[in-house]
């Protein structure tokens, strides 16, 4: 257990302290990790630093990644084949992370989870420094037994919300820790043309539902759309677009990504936002 | 707090996942799926609930089994076949269902209730094709619109049964991601679900997926269960053995369930493939372990990271990582037993049956004949024993010619 204060649900709460205070959403660039392969993590966690990311969402590369849309899974995949395992992934993950203090949640699908020890994998990640934990195929009703193991460990398991969550689901997930994963859509990760109209309206209700913050991903690309999002959440979660970005040049991913993190980021300073009295503080 | 490094890599579900809960067969089953699909899975369990309930939608069931799919389906006692094994088989003749398997009694129950549901379009996965076809034969039926998800590799492999699904009026989707075969259909068919939700239903096609698939998939194959029942009762008297291969596990489970209070030894039998002891095996109960893939907590096969392994068997109906979580309780609570049989074994029955009996099994169903077969000579006296033969192997002959043939006369029967 990480020393009282600087556990990852504490370091999740910074975060949304600070960009609260500074009037604007946090932002939450995905990364898939072990692409374009495992060496580049720790260049590629220091660019979103620099391009002004204030957490990162790292992928575990999975062989049945069901609710991820094409560019997602296309570097799981790319990331397997190149043999991407555990092991090393948390080796190179807690230098990383020595160097960068970036709170990172981890996603990962159950199954790898379950594979490693259920319990030693939250260990684990603590112990490397991972803030949270989202688990897409681990739907609320059935993650009692992950949140106590992460709970104990100071990790967040981040419940997830989505357009169609009835009533009953916001009220069970007000007792969660990090934030609420709101996802924009009814649908898989991967950019879109245009976001639901009543995409402010639906991360409005999920903060009236709790008094966590509450992060829009799934098909925000652009620093346009950041910035609508950006009006009314917590926070932004933006993952294919940056991904994708990085498949076309995987040469010069560090570059790539800082850049398109810089822009994302320029577009959340530049907007206003619009405030709603939340029910809880 | 260490870091585990030193730590074995041991199993521990217990505690991630709950050892009961709400769909749960003992500690397996459950509901893994993205948080969209809870308010569908809801919708779906209560829609399903009060058909079961409805005597009018029983009746219609009924109807459409006696007068489409042609049941009841008879049992044919193996007279030759009987006689090269040393025991009396018989076998239940779901060959002899429209459109050559058991899949039509599933798709048919499913897609009357998609109807009353509400819902126009309707997906499926397939991996061969049998349940894509009965999909899409059901969906032509009942004035439904069809599309079915199939693997790249299934497609070039099983062109006849996409030339079929085309011709029954459905469309078919061509998966290009991971492994291109029944395992990535079903991950397409799922991310379909996800992204339209509202107004799709989602048809799986045997008794895996989130509950409440298993329950509801094996309650509409039950019926086969319960005619062989009766029938065997009828014949000469109840079954010592009731015999079926296991994919995902439908059509064992639709003949295991009538069966399960009775003092009968229920076998279920998986594709070993290549063997058992090479990774070219499709047996996740004989060869794999537990974990979590399409919404389900079951047996399947994977490295020791958790990504999904790929399953091998000459059979495509067969070829499936994963196994339905009732087949995993009942194999933890040795209820049944799971054996398995490889390739070759299973291509011999197919020949054995075709010669002995003039019936042409899928290769799915040689794998149950396959164990009956492999027991021969050593069966106990008075043994009598029920194979499902889940589906007629029409479709498998291109597939046999192109394999050589095994010379004809080997076997106990010469």
């Amino acid at each position: 257990m990480p020393e009282i204060g600087n556990t990852g649900i504490e370091r999740l709460r910074r975060v949304f302290r600070a960009t609260r205070a500074d009037g604007r959403a946090a932002l939450m660039p995905y990364l898939t990790a072990g692409y374009p392969d495992l060496s580049q993590l720790p260049a590629l966690l220091e660019a979103l630093w620099a391009g002004g990311a204030d957490a990162v969402e790292l992928g575990v590369p999975f062989s049945d990644p069901l609710a991820d849309g094409p560019a997602l899974q296309g570097a799981a995949t790319a990331a397997l084949a190149a043999g991407f395992a555990l092991d090393p992934f948390w080796a190179v993950l807690e230098s990383a992370l020595a160097q960068y203090p970036l709170p990172v949640v981890l996603l990962t699908y159950v199954n790898p989870v379950l594979a490693f020890g259920a319990r030693r994998f939250v260990e684990r990640a603590a112990a490397v420094g991972v803030a949270g934990l989202i688990v897409p195929d681990l739907p609320w009703a059935e993650a009692g037994g992950l949140r106590r193991l992460s709970r104990a460990q100071g990790i967040a398991l981040v419940p997830m919300a989505t357009p169609n969550s009835p009533a009953e689901h916001l009220a069970r997930i007000r007792s969660g820790e990090g934030f609420v994963y709101g996802v924009s859509v009814t649908g898989v990760t991967g950019a879109r043309a245009a976001l639901p109209a009543d995409v402010l309206g639906f991360a409005a209700r999920l903060q009236e539902a709790s008094a966590l913050p509450v992060a829009i991903g799934f098909g925000i690309s652009t620093p346009e759309q950041a910035a609508h999002v950006a009006q009314v959440a917590d926070g932004v979660i933006v993952g294919s677009a940056l991904v994708a970005a990085l498949m076309k040049s995987p040469d010069r991913a560090a570059a790539v990504a800082e850049c398109l993190v810089r822009d994302l980021h320029a577009g959340l300073n530049a907007v206003p936002r619009i405030r709603h009295e939340r029910s809880t503080t | 707090m260490g870091a585990g490094a030193g730590a074995p890599a041991a199993l521990e579900p217990g505690e991630a996942i709950a050892q009961r809960g709400h769909g749960r067969f003992g500690s397996f089953g459950g509901q893994f799926v993205p948080e969209t699909l809870m308010p569908a899975l809801d919708e779906l369990e209560r829609a399903y609930r009060a058909a079961r309930a409805d005597g009018a939608f029983r009746r219609e069931l009924a109807r459409l089994l006696a007068q489409y799919v042609g049941r009841p389906t008879p049992i044919t006692p193996a007279r030759r076949l009987s006689e090269a094994v040393g025991a009396s088989v018989y076998l239940k003749r779901e060959d002899l269902c429209h459109t050559g398997a058991h899949k039509i009694n599933n798709t048919v129950g499913q897609l009357l209730l998609a109807r009353r549901m509400g819902k126009q379009r309707v997906i499926a996965e397939t991996g061969a094709g049998q349940h894509g076809v009965a999909t899409a034969t059901a969906a032509a039926l009942l004035g439904l619109r069809a599309e079915i998800y199939m693997g790249e590799e299934d497609v070039a492999r099983q062109a006849l049964n996409v030339y079929r699904m085309r011709m029954l009026g459905a469309q078919v989707h061509t998966v290009t991601s991971g492994s291109r075969t029944l395992k990535d259909a079903t991950n397409e068919a799922i991310r379909d679900w996800v992204t339209n939700v509202r107004d799709t239903y989602y048809a799986i096609g045997s008794v895996v997926g989130p509950h409440p698939y298993p329950v509801m998939v094996r309650n509409f194959q039950a019926v086969i269960g319960r005619e062989a029942r009766r029938q065997m009762q009828a014949l000469e008297g109840a079954p010592t053995h009731v015999v079926a291969c296991v994919g995902g596990g439908s059509n064992a489970m639709g003949i295991f369930h009538a069966f399960r209070g009775d003092p009968v030894e229920l076998v279920g039998v998986e594709a070993a493939g290549e063997g058992l002891d090479t990774p070219r095996h499709a047996a996740s109960l004989s060869g794999g372990t537990p974990g979590v893939l399409h919404g389900a907590y079951s047996y399947l096969l994977q490295d020791r990271d958790g990504q999904i392994r790929l399953a091998h068997s000459v059979s495509a109906g067969l070829d499936y990582p994963g196994v339905g979580p009732e087949h995993a309780h009942l194999a933890a609570t040795g209820r049944a037993r799971y054996e398995a049989v490889t390739d070759d074994d299973a291509l011999a029955a197919f020949y054995e049956l075709s010669r002995l009996e003039g019936i042409i099994p899928a290769f799915e169903s040689a794998h149950a004949v396959a164990w009956v077969w492999s027991r021969r000579g050593q069966w106990p006296a008075g043994a009598r024993i029920l194979i499902n033969l889940s589906g007629r192997g029409d479709k498998d002959v291109d597939q046999a010619a192109a394999r050589e043939a095994p010379t004809a006369g080997g076997g106990a029967h010469a």
